[in-house]
C-alpha cells in the first residue's frame, strides 16, 4: 500500500509568531520552522500502516526552500522519499488554494491513502483535509483517532462531540488524524544518516499542472485586511491563599454575577 | 435583502445555543434562513423563529449517513439557488470541514474560527494563541464563515421560521465515506465543552486521575469540565475534553483553570474567554498573566472551598 503523508512546516509555537506587515502572510523569517505537530502523528500512522501492509511512504510538502528541514525530519522518522512542492507563485496561498495545489501535486503521484494532520498549529483552519477530498473526489475520513486498513477497505474512528463515528470507505481515500491516535517515534541515529540520502524531488507549479493565476496571495479567495498584537488583558487581581483563597475567588465570581 | 444561510446544530431536536448566536450574526448581514439536516422539531423551529429565522430549510437526516460531503452539497446548492449573501456555520471541527467543502463547490473563500462578523462581512480572528488579532474578508464568491461558539451574544428577534423541505439527491461522489456506527461516550449531565458558558479545567496540578475536585466545582457552577494536555497525556481525563491548540477551542464567559500553568498550547484554546480565574501553586505560572483573578495556592484546598462557598451563596 502506497501512502502519501502531507507535512507542513510551521513556525515553532514556542517562539513569537508574526505576520508580515505588507501582505499579512506568515512571517517565516521571524521564527524557527518545525514540522506541524499533528503531522508527526500522520507520519507515525503512515509508518505503522506500512509496517503492517508494506508499500512506500512518500512525504509531500508544500512550502518555501527552508521547508527542506522538515522534509528531512520526516524522512528521518522513516518515510521512504519526498516530494517538495516549491514555487514562489505559491506564496501566501490560503487554505483552499493550498488544498488545490496539493491535490494537483498528488495527481502526479500514485497512492492508496493520503494521510495528514487534522489541522496546522499556525493557521488552524482545519479545512485542508476536507477540501482536498473535495478536489480529489475521494472519500473523506477525517479527524481519525484510529485507522484500520483491510484489503481495499479503510475504517476510521472519526472524533465527534459525543464520542466517535465509525466510518468506512474504499481506497484510495484521504485520512486526517488527531493527536490521540499514536505516539510519534523519535528518529534513530541510523535513520537520520539514511535520511540524508533519501530522494527529495522538487516540483514546481508547472510540473504539477497548477495554473499560476489560481494560487498565491493575489488570487486567494480570502484576504487579511488588518493585523495587530492583541490588546493586553487588563492586569488581574492575584492573591496568595491564606486559607481564604476559595472564599476570595467566590467573592470575585459573585462580583461578576456568576454566583 | 439577501438570504443568509445558517447551518443548524441540534441534538435530540433541541437547537444549540451557538445556532441562536449565528442567527443573531446573520441578521446583521441579511435575512437569516436556517438549514436543518433532519426533521425539524416544533420546539426547535420555535427557537429558530425566536432568533429571527425567516425560513427553515429541512433536508433528510440520511445526509448524515455520510461524512461532511452531503451537507456541503446541500449548502452549496441552496446558496446558489437562493443567491445567498453568506453561509454561516459554527466553528466546530466537523462544521469547519463542511464550510471548506461548501466553499470549494461555490468557488468561494472560507473563513474559520471567526470571533466576530460585521454587516459588511469583515471577520475578526484571534490567532497565534491569542497573541494577535486580525480582520479578514472573503474576496470571491459567497462568503462561507465558521463562527466560534460564545463569540456573538444571541439576541432574540422574531422571525417567520417557515419550514420548507428541500429535495436533494446526494451525488455518488459524496457517499464515499459511510458512517456505520455512532458511539457516544459518557458525558453525563454537564453541558458540552465548546458550548458551555462556564468551563472548569484541570491540569497537571490535579495530580491524578481523580478529577472529583474539578468536577465538583464544575457541577456547582453548572459548568463543563475541561482538561489540559498534560492531564490528558497522563491519562487522567479523556481526550475529547482537552482544551488547547491540539484540542478544543473554548470561549466561555468564565474559564476556571485549576493547576494549569498556561503554556501557549493551552492558551491557544481558551484565551478568548471573557473572564479567567486561575488557581496554581506557582506564582510565576504564565496563566496568571491572563487571569482576571488568580489564587496562588493548592487547588486541592482552594477549589473545594470555592465549591462550598458557591453552595452557600446560592
Amino acid at each position: 500500500m502506497n501512502i502519501v503523508v502531507l507535512v507542513k512546516q510551521v513556525p515553532d509555537t514556542a517562539t513569537e509568531r508574526k505576520l508580515t506587515s505588507d501582505d499579512f502572510t506568515l512571517d517565516r523569517a521571524a521564527s524557527d520552522g518545525v514540522i506541524n505537530e499533528l503531522d508527526e502523528y500522520a507520519i507515525e500512522e503512515a509508518l505503522l500502516l506500512r509496517e503492517k501492509h508494506g508499500g512506500e511512504v512518500t512525504v509531500l510538502t508544500m512550502g518555501p526552500d527552508q521547508a527542506t528541514d522538515s522534509i528531512r525530519k520526516a524522512l528521518s522518522m522513516g518515510a521512504d522519499k519526498a516530494v517538495h512542492l516549491v514555487d514562489d507563485a505559491l506564496h501566501g496561498s490560503d487554505a483552499l488554494q493550498t488544498a488545490y495545489a496539493l491535490s494537483k501535486a498528488l495527481g502526479t503521484l500514485e497512492f492508496d491513502l493520503v494521510v495528514l494532520g487534522s489541522e496546522s498549529t499556525d493557521a488552524r483552519t482545519g479545512v485542508v483535509g476536507a477540501a482536498l477530498a473535495e478536489y480529489l473526489g475521494l472519500p473523506q475520513l477525517t479527524l481519525a483517532g484510529k485507522v484500520d486498513v483491510e484489503g481495499t477497505a479503510v475504517t476510521v474512528q472519526r472524533q465527534t462531540d459525543y464520542g466517535y463515528d465509525v466510518v468506512e470507505a474504499q481506497l484510495p481515500a484521504v485520512v486526517s488524524v488527531v493527536e490521540k491516535i499514536n505516539e510519534p517515534r523519535y528518529p534513530s541515529f541510523k535513520l537520520i544518516m539514511q535520511a540524508k540520502k533519501k530522494p527529495v524531488a522538487k516540483l514546481g507549479i508547472a510540473d504539477a499542472g497548477i495554473e499560476a493565476d489560481r494560487v498565491g496571495v493575489s488570487a486567494a479567495g480570502t484576504e487579511t485586511v488588518e493585523a495587530s498584537p492583541a490588546p493586553p488583558r487588563a492586569a488581574g487581581t492575584i492573591v496568595k491563599d491564606e486559607g481564604d483563597g476559595g472564599a476570595k475567588a467566590a467573592d470575585f465570581l459573585a462580583e461578576k454575577k456568576f454566583v | 435583502m439577501a438570504e443568509v444561510l445558517v447551518l443548524v446544530d441540534h441534538v435530540d431536536g433541541e437547537v444549540k445555543k451557538v445556532t441562536t448566536e449565528l442567527l443573531t450574526a446573520a441578521r446583521r448581514i441579511g435575512e437569516p434562513s436556517a438549514v436543518w439536516v433532519g426533521e425539524a422539531s416544533d420546539s426547535g423551529t420555535a427557537k429558530l423563529a425566536e432568533y429571527g429565522a425567516q425560513k427553515v430549510y429541512t433536508a433528510p437526516a440520511e445526509l448524515n449517513d455520510h461524512v461532511v460531503a452531503p451537507t456541503a452539497e446541500l449548502l452549496a446548492r441552496l446558496a446558489e439557488e437562493k443567491g445567498a449573501g453568506a453561509v454561516l456555520v459554527s466553528a466546530t471541527a466537523g462544521n469547519k470541514e463542511i464550510a471548506g467543502r461548501t466553499a470549494v463547490k461555490l468557488g468561494s473563500g472560507v473563513l474559520t474560527d471567526v470571533v466576530d462578523v460585521s454587516a459588511e462581512l469583515v471577520t475578526d480572528h484571534s490567532i497565534f494563541g491569542g497573541a494577535m488579532v486580525t480582520k479578514a474578508k472573503v474576496r470571491t464568491g459567497t462568503p462561507v464563515v465558521a463562527v466560534r461558539p460564545n463569540s456573538v451574544p444571541a439576541e432574540p428577534q422574531a422571525g417567520e421560521a417557515a419550514v420548507e423541505a428541500v429535495d436533494i439527491e446526494v451525488s455518488a461522489a459524496a457517499k464515499g465515506a459511510r458512517v456505520v456506527e455512532r458511539v457516544a461516550q459518557e458525558q453525563g449531565e454537564r453541558p458540552e465543552l465548546t458550548e458551555a458558558a462556564i468551563v472548569v479545567s484541570g491540569g497537571r496540578g490535579v495530580g491524578s486521575d481523580d478529577f472529583t475536585v474539578v468536577e465538583g466545582l464544575a457541577d456547582a457552577l453548572g459548568a463543563a469540565v475541561g482538561a489540559s494536555r498534560a492531564a490528558v497525556d497522563a491519562g487522567w481525563y479523556p481526550n475529547q475534553f482537552q482544551v488547547g491548540q491540539t484540542g478544543k477551542t473554548v470561549s466561555p464567559n468564565l474559564y476556571i483553570a485549576l493547576g494549569i500553568s498556561g503554556a501557549i498550547q493551552h492558551r491557544a484554546g481558551m484565551q478568548t474567554s471573557k473572564n479567567i480565574v486561575a488557581v496554581n501553586k506557582d506564582p510565576e505560572a504564565p496563566i496568571f498573566e491572563i487571569a482576571d483573578f488568580g489564587v496562588v495556592g493548592d487547588l486541592h484546598t482552594v477549589a473545594p472551598q470555592l465549591t462550598e462557598e458557591i453552595g452557600k451563596r446560592k
